[in-house]
């Protein structure tokens, strides 16, 4: 029998056993049977958990001391699911105060902020608490995006919470400074993709265009191959292709960028899709890319372009090449 | 102003470190590897296969240390990451260890239906994929046989969402893995009912993203994982209506690192090996839809530039007549472009051309770093012509689907119609393989995300996956054994194929489907 063993606190983790108000309990080991594979070497102090586990759990004990006996368990293995799913449902039947429960998972979020179990059981518990929690459920996730500023489940969460609960104030300033913090922070730009089409507040992907467009483009200035930016600046047009091609101030972006490098990919990129899609520069703006030959039609420019992208791009040489051959095929 | 220009002024953002930092290492080893003779670099590129079945079976299959608890409710997922590791490096097993999974996993095998984490916890999605898969990978029917069918189309229906979306358990959370992982099972074990796949197509795409590729659920970042599930499961379910391929395309093409090889999950992020197979495995089903990709490209307009001072139209008029007539041939010649690619071809050289790149994220000036790109530059095969053949069907592959279905074609097969088959791959293939041999291969055995990682089952499983398919760029064709080309490293490098939407091995899943195909429900 294990006799002493510390926890992360340096407190003596007294086992089940010892423990008098367990002694009624008749602990249920895990069914391996004789001849187990994948086994792991649990610790006694794991092993004695999860056994005083499936004991409550196959009684259905609801009470104090299942929900402490899941704390325990879920700091072991903050993985094991049908610990989260028991937890609940002894919360509910005890009726307990859930913003408690948020000081508990801000506990195990300290080293396990990519877990799954995790935010599944917040967002159940904000839930419940409903618009009233809002603000502290933004607190949280700030809190780990400050730490891991792409960390995914914080980024669902935080969506669920403005769609759920609302929120929306602050939220395209809050996306500004962590872009000004890093530009190529490409959770951010996806969130303040998010926050331009859902906000309530904002009118709108189509309004709200123009300031956006101008945004991206500064980005862009900024760190011309940031590829982050110009897929914004894609995504801002939607399937509104048409007024894409007939951006002049959008295509007059790739050749400014082009202009300094030549070798810009992602203005080159960019530069046949708007070609694709309509986009007719003058045979002067051509002659920045290559002074040396006439461009004169667009499709000659397409097809410059993908041979050019085959060259500076070359890990993607495959995908350019395919997208040179298809233009024929898709010419009207 | 809408961003600092501090993030130009000298001082690195948080990603262009890290990035930096991570092309500085890989190019190192790139580096070392050219600096080697052709004997020693042979080896780098060798698949260290002793090692990694040592890994799988001494360390993986059997007995885990302690640290290994974090993972007491993914049991089912370290039988599969193994076993189909083993398989794919052409390993059999032996009767003993394959009843002992066999034993073990209907000990996690839930009386209501589908497989949780261990013995006596909830069933789950992701497990449950995971077991079928490892039971599949063993094949035989006392595996597949164990698999209790009726009860997992009623555990699949209980985590059925009214959205069309998939609890991964009981009270549990809802994202595209679910979708994968529920339909996945339902196919291999042929009871995919209407009541699965119901608006299966309306969740996946309403996760896919303005950047193309797919988020967990709507509105989140796209990601290298949920764009393989997600397109798996429209692809398996028949209903890719209204999913941007093309935007999808250009977004998973993206992804791979150009001084790396390997691929990242999501825009500015590091590469990771499992993304070998997550990403990777993308292009070999987007082949498969190219009909239908074509279909939603945007039509191409030629028009007449005009020069600033509109001068000379007569010599405008030549100029275009000579680029309709490039059309034909398909592309304008132009001499001040010298494929690097084309260049290699016909050199006939088997050196690597070493040739020196700049790391692409601005900021400082940083040294010249050896690159995937041009170390291992594409060798090509085959052509693009397909294409304009591809175009002439009126409707894509899975038009045939329901038709093959009723004649009891296996409909993993029957979804990939050989006419339509696109022969080039759409990624660097080589690079890829380049990366996991190079970068993710741990000499005690097993394969890594990144060098200085530890190594761990799953990256291994989702790294062999990834080199799997890009050892296996033309599956499914007529030729579909790889050419030696295909092949990076020595001929005995070449892995078995996996299923490119079940991710099992290829004949097993074979097997599986023909077994359960006999079987009524």
């Amino acid at each position: 029998m294990q006799v002493g063993v510390e926890d992360d606190d340096g407190d003596r983790w007294i086992p089940f056993s010892e423990r008098s108000e367990w002694s009624d309990v008749q602990p249920v080991p895990q069914d391996d049977g004789p001849y187990p594979v994948v086994s792991i070497a649990y610790t006694s102090q794991f092993r004695e958990t999860m056994d005083y586990f499936r004991a409550v759990l196959a009684r259905d004990e609801r009470s104090d001391r299942s929900l402490e006996l899941t704390e325990e368990a879920i700091h072991m293995n903050a993985g094991n699911y049908t610990v989260w799913h028991f937890r609940r449902l002894v919360l509910e039947s005890l009726g307990k105060d859930l913003w408690k429960e948020l000081y508990f998972i801000q506990d195990v979020a300290k080293s396990n902020h990519k877990n799954y179990q995790l935010w599944h059981h917040r967002r159940w518990v904000a839930e419940k608490l409903g618009v009233a929690v809002a603000p502290e459920e933004l607190r949280f996730t700030e809190l780990v995006l400050a730490s891991d500023a792409k960390n995914y489940h914080a980024w669902s969460h935080r969506q669920w919470v403005l769609k759920a609960l609302g929120g929306w104030e602050a939220e395209l300033s809050f996306c500004s400074m962590l872009l000004q913090e890093d530009i190529y922070n490409n959770s951010a730009w996806n969130q303040r993709f998010f926050v331009i089409k859902n906000s309530p507040l904002l009118e709108g992907l189509d309004s709200m265009r123009e300031s956006e467009v101008e945004y991206c483009i500064n980005a862009i200035k900024l760190a011309p191959l940031n590829e982050s930016s110009w897929t914004y600046l894609r995504g801002l047009f939607g399937n509104d292709t048409k007024s894409l091609g007939d951006s002049q101030s959008i295509g007059q972006v790739c050749f400014e960028e082009l202009a300094r490098d030549r070798c810009c990919i992602p203005a080159l990129s960019f530069l046949l899709d708007l070609v694709c899609y309509g986009f007719q520069p003058t045979v002067d703006d051509c002659k920045i890319l290559d002074s040396s030959i006439e461009i004169l039609s667009s499709l000659q420019l397409a097809l410059y372009l993908c041979e050019r992208l085959e060259v500076v791009d070359a890990i993607r040489a495959c995908y350019w090449a395919w997208r040179r051959s298809l233009l024929p095929a898709i010419i009207k | 102003m809408a961003a600092s220009r501090s993030s130009s002024a000298g001082k690195l953002t948080t990603t262009q470190r890290h990035q930096m930092e991570l092309e500085r290492k890989v190019g190192d080893m790139l580096g070392t590897f050219v600096g080697l003779g052709r004997h020693q670099r042979s080896v780098l590129l060798e698949l260290w296969r002793e090692e990694h079945v040592e890994f799988l079976v001494q360390k993986g299959l059997r007995r885990l240390g302690a640290s290994y608890s974090v993972l007491d409710s993914s049991r089912p997922w370290l039988c599969y990451w193994s076993l189909h590791s083993l398989a794919l490096l052409g390993e059999s097993f032996n009767l003993e260890l394959g009843d002992d999974v066999i034993e073990f996993l209907e000990r996690c095998q839930d009386s209501g239906g589908g497989y949780g984490g261990g013995p006596g916890q909830m069933p789950h999605l992701a497990t449950t994929y995971a077991a079928v898969c490892a039971l599949v990978t063993l094949g035989g029917a006392k595996a597949l046989g164990s698999i209790n069918r009726e009860k997992m189309l009623q555990f699949l229906t209980r985590m059925k969402d009214s959205s069309g979306g998939f609890r991964l358990h009981e009270g549990g959370e809802m994202d595209v893995r679910g979708c994968y992982t529920a339909i996945a099972v339902a196919h291999i074990l042929g009871i995919l009912t209407p009541t699965i796949t119901y608006k299966v197509n309306e969740f996946v795409v309403s996760c896919q993203t303005y950047e193309g590729g797919i988020g967990g659920e709507p509105g989140a970042e796209a990601h290298g994982g949920y764009t393989f599930c997600g397109l798996a499961a429209l692809i398996l379910t028949n209903q890719m209506e209204g999913l941007d391929l093309p935007s999808l395309l250009k977004w998973a093409a993206k992804r791979q690192g150009k001084v790396e090889g390997g691929f990242q999950g999501r825009t500015n992020k590091l590469v990771d090996g499992c993304y070998s197979f997550w990403q990777g495995g993308i292009f070999p089903l987007i082949q498969h839809v190219i009909p239908r990709l074509v279909s939603q490209l945007p039509v191409f307009r030629n028009h007449l530039l005009h020069p600033a001072d509109e001068n000379d139209v007569l010599h405008m008029c030549c100029k275009v007549k000579t680029c309709l007539e490039s059309k034909k041939t398909g592309f304008v010649h132009d001499n001040s472009i010298n494929s690097c690619i084309s260049g290699e071809e016909d050199e006939g050289t088997s050196e690597p051309n070493i040739q020196i790149t700049r790391t692409r994220i601005e900021g400082k000036e940083s040294p010249p770093i050896m690159s995937a790109e041009t170390l291992f530059p594409l060798k090509f095969h085959g052509s693009y012509q397909n294409i304009t053949d591809a175009q002439q069907h009126s409707t894509d592959c899975f038009s045939k689907e329901d038709e093959q279905t009723k004649h009891g074609a296996a409909q993993g097969l029957s979804t990939f119609n050989q006419d339509s088959c696109f022969v080039r791959p759409f990624f660097n293939t080589q690079a890829l393989q380049a990366y996991v041999l190079i970068c993710c291969q741990v000499l005690e055995g097993g394969l890594i995300d990144k060098p200085g990682k530890p190594r761990d089952f799953y990256h291994t499983c989702y790294c062999l996956s990834g080199l799997s398919t890009a050892q296996h760029p033309t599956w499914l064709q007529a030729e579909a054994c790889p050419s030696e080309s295909d092949v990076l490293g020595p001929s005995c490098n070449l892995l078995e194929p996996t299923h490119p939407l079940c991710n099992v091995h290829f004949e097993r899943y074979l097997e599986a489907r023909s077994f359960f195909n006999d079987l009524s429900l």
